[in-house]
């Protein structure tokens, strides 16, 4: 007979979230980071990233995964990545427009074609935007789950 | 082109049918449903039917998917060789972005609706009715 | 001209900035929310003076460098600086207003964040070149409102917010399916090519469709009737500040400018469409005011008022001539002006009484002298008695209905405003002449900076009728009415400018 544990689920679920929680993490930063050459960039990437978060918390139950990443760190994380794609479309105008691809051509920033580090600005958008979805998607499920009664 | 129900039902018509039937399932769960979990479940189907719509506007018949890689791109002369034709890019793009707005929307809704449980005590539309007048 | 990016990029940076910050002290959010809009003005005059130097062609920026069709652009000319420079003067009153208002609330720096990403989506909406940037910049602007109309969470503000959110989308939706729509007929989705498409390929029936769907979608966001019963419960519920930016120019901004912008400018007027918004126009104007005179509630009475000015609005465009055009822009900014200023009167006598029903009230002007006294102006702007502004506005509209041969909506448009005017004189008795309640002897004036924000606002009631004379009318009105006349010649003049 297995006893039902008080937080997160059976044994046999939490057995295999330890196994597949670090995959799924990780096929998300693989999303993200070749958005410029497969399907998928940042706002899909980062709702796989968020989707592993979630999946901690349903096998083991909220306080685990509060110690993971907490309510403060998911906020600031997640203006963080806004302030960062803004940044970056700002520095453009270095170039001359809002948003110019700036990281072209020259040493030490060479650039093929169909090759990871290449296309300019295009890799660090779609960090910027993973982070800010991944972060903003498991705030709001943290605010739906922690949301207590108060009058 | 004129109307008739021949091309009405045809291959190339059925599937926008479909797809304003199943906005309209959308608009009657807004417009008749009390609960106001179902409310938010109908506008997701309105903003499901239309993202379909959209995609279905792009299509080409026989496409292939619109990604340049090493085998149909040739880099020194900046050329395209395809075979077959390429679906259209742009609505897919579109789409990315309408569903991005319409996840905020619910979740936003949802939220709402769970504070508005907490302070009326039921989902009931029929019992938010402080606002008269 | 490099500085157009910015008025998307400074308030976009200061809402996230406002979101790491904000929430050390109260201090920093008060500071970082006030600076964005003061920015913003200085810019959106800047960009006035440079237009003027280049005698109000437009300016087109190229966003990233990609020429457009293939990339989306920015398009100044004179209708988008019009709209630019009453969106950011009305925010910075806004802002200078909830510095001690906003006290009663929590989370200060949850509502500054909000605050700037809907000044964002607005300034946004009015300078975008390209129609799916535009309906990003709504739904922005839209999410963001639907938070602030519920910021308070009490029970009537939940139900409000709830029942503008779902309507709200649904609008936003037949939005969509217009672009949608008109992206398969033309393939392009700038606004200039879509204009230049338009006029090659022969007459269809589906460009009726689209505007059929247009006017549904943007009629919603402009609360024209039938579609405003989301208006007088969602603009009450909000914090003071809130409704005024709301009731000024949101819907002013992502609602009647998005619908001429794409109307006269890109799909071309035909009669029978003017007609359909002379009759929206003048239904709104007489509905408005006739449930407005039956309210005892201080901001729901506002809010109706604002459907009736908005009929005026959508009336005096609609009439299609220059000079009817001239009077329906005028009162676009006029209103948003006295609008905004009755909303943060009723809101400083909410602070300092705690109640909005009318006959609770009783002689604050006694106790609340500045109050009283803006209050005062502004109501005599929105009955239109000369020489204010609102009287200058009325009287164009109603000289260009003479004009058209209309002269039965000039005869509502004077009846309208009498009631107007009625319903005014009520507030004006109830809540400031008269004796004072028992309950309310110790009230004090309110505090200083709402003070500040309100008077400005009555000085630009009183001398905004002074943009009519010839000099003046030429640098700010005047371009805005070519625009619009110039109707589907917008996309040669654009594709002439792409510099």
């Amino acid at each position: 007979m297995i006893k039902k544990p008080e937080h997160g689920m059976t044994l046999i679920v939490k057995t295999i979230t330890r196994y597949t929680v670090g995959l799924i993490l990780l096929f998300g930063i693989y999303i993200v980071l070749h958005g410029h050459l497969t399907p998928g960039g940042g706002f899909a990437g980062g709702v796989i990233v968020a989707l592993s978060f979630v999946h901690l918390m349903l096998a083991f139950g909220k306080e685990t995964a509060i110690k993971k990443m907490s309510e403060k760190a998911s906020g600031i994380l997640e203006s963080l990545g806004a302030v960062l794609f803004v940044t970056i479309a700002l520095l453009g105008l270095t170039a001359g427009y809002f948003f110019f691809n700036f990281i072209t051509g020259h040493r030490p920033f060479e650039t093929s074609f169909f090759r990871l580090f290449s296309s300019g600005i295009i890799p660090f958008c779609n960090i910027a935007i993973c982070l800010k979805v991944g972060a903003g998607l498991f705030g709001i499920f943290l605010a739906l789950v922690f949301f207590k009664k108060n009058d | 082109m004129e109307f008739s129900w021949h091309w009405c039902f045809s291959k190339k018509m059925i599937e926008y049918l479909l797809c304003l039937i199943l906005f309209s399932v959308g608009l009657y769960c807004i417009l008749v449903k009390r609960n106001l979990i179902k409310i938010i479940i109908g506008l997701g189907i309105m903003e499901y039917a239309i993202n379909l719509f959209f995609i279905l506007l792009g299509y080409k018949s026989g496409g292939q998917f619109p990604i340049l890689s090493k085998e149909n791109f040739n880099i020194e002369h900046f050329t395209l060789n395809i075979t077959q034709p390429m679906v259209d890019p742009i609505p897919q793009a579109l789409i990315l972005t309408a569903i991005v707005i319409g996840l905020a929307v619910t979740c936003l809704l949802i939220a709402i609706a769970l504070r508005i449980y907490e302070k009326y005590g039921s989902y009931d539309i029929r019992d938010l009715n402080k606002l008269k007048g | 001209m490099l500085l157009m990016p910015f008025f998307v990029g400074v308030p976009l940076l200061g809402a996230f900035l406002n979101s790491i910050l904000g929430k050390i002290s109260d201090r920093i959010s008060d500071f970082i929310g006030n600076l964005v809009p003061a920015t913003l003005v200085v810019l959106s005059f800047l960009s006035l003076f440079t237009l003027k130097s280049l005698n109000f062609t437009p300016f087109v920026y190229k966003m990233a460098g990609w020429v457009p069709p293939f990339g989306i652009c920015f398009v100044l000319d004179g209708l988008s600086i019009l709209m630019l420079i009453t969106v950011n003067i009305i925010a910075l009153t806004a802002t200078i207003f909830s510095i001690p208002y906003m006290e009663k609330y929590t989370d200060k720096w949850k509502y500054y964040t909000l605050f700037l990403l809907m000044l964002t989506a607005m300034n946004g909406a009015v300078i975008t070149g390209d129609i799916f940037n535009l309906f990003v910049w709504l739904e922005i602007g839209a999410i963001s409102s639907y938070a602030l109309v519920a910021f308070g969470t009490e029970q009537e503000e939940l139900e409000a917010s709830f029942k503008y959110a779902v309507m709200s989308s649904s609008a936003s939706l037949f939005i969509l399916i217009g672009i949608g729509f008109l992206y398969s007929y033309t393939s392009t989705l700038n606004m200039a090519d879509i204009g230049k498409t338009l006029l090659e390929k022969p007459n269809s029936t589906l460009v009726g469709f689209v505007s059929v769907l247009f006017l549904l979608g943007f009629g919603l966001k402009s609360a024209l009737v039938p579609f405003h019963s989301w208006l007088p419960d969602a603009h009450p519920s909000a914090p003071a500040p809130i409704s005024a930016m709301l009731s000024g120019v949101l819907i002013k901004s992502l609602g009647v400018y998005a619908l001429t912008r794409v109307i006269f400018n890109i799909i071309g007027t035909t009669q029978l469409f003017l007609e359909i918004l002379v009759i929206l126009g003048s239904i709104s104007m007489v509905v408005g005011v006739l449930l407005a005179l039956y309210q005892w509630d201080y901001k729901r009475l506002l809010a109706y008022h604002s459907i009736s000015q908005v009929g005026y609005i959508i009336l005096g465009i609609g009439l299609g001539t220059p000079f009817g055009i001239l009077g329906g822009l005028f009162h676009l900014v006029n209103h948003s002006v006295f609008k905004s200023l009755l909303f943060l009167t009723s809101g400083a006598v909410e602070y300092t009484t705690g109640t909005r029903d009318l006959q609770k009230m009783g002689g604050l002007s006694t106790k609340m002298p500045v109050t009283g006294n803006t209050s005062l102006i502004a109501s005599m702007s929105i009955a239109g008695i000369p020489p204010f502004n609102g009287f200058w506005s009325k009287l164009i509209i109603v000289i260009a209905c003479i004009q058209a041969n209309k002269f039965w909506l000039a005869l509502i448009a004077i009846i309208v405003s009498i009631l107007t005017l009625a319903s005014f004189l009520k507030i004006q008795k109830y809540a400031f002449f008269g004796d004072l309640k028992e309950g309310l002897q110790s009230i004090k004036e309110a505090p200083v900076l709402m003070c500040i924000s309100m008077i400005i606002l009555a000085g630009l009631c009183i001398f905004l009728g002074l943009v009519l004379l010839p000099d003046i009318k030429g640098f700010f009105l005047d371009p805005a009415v070519k625009v619009l006349e110039n109707g589907v010649e917008y996309s040669r003049i654009v594709f002439k400018n792409i510099r």
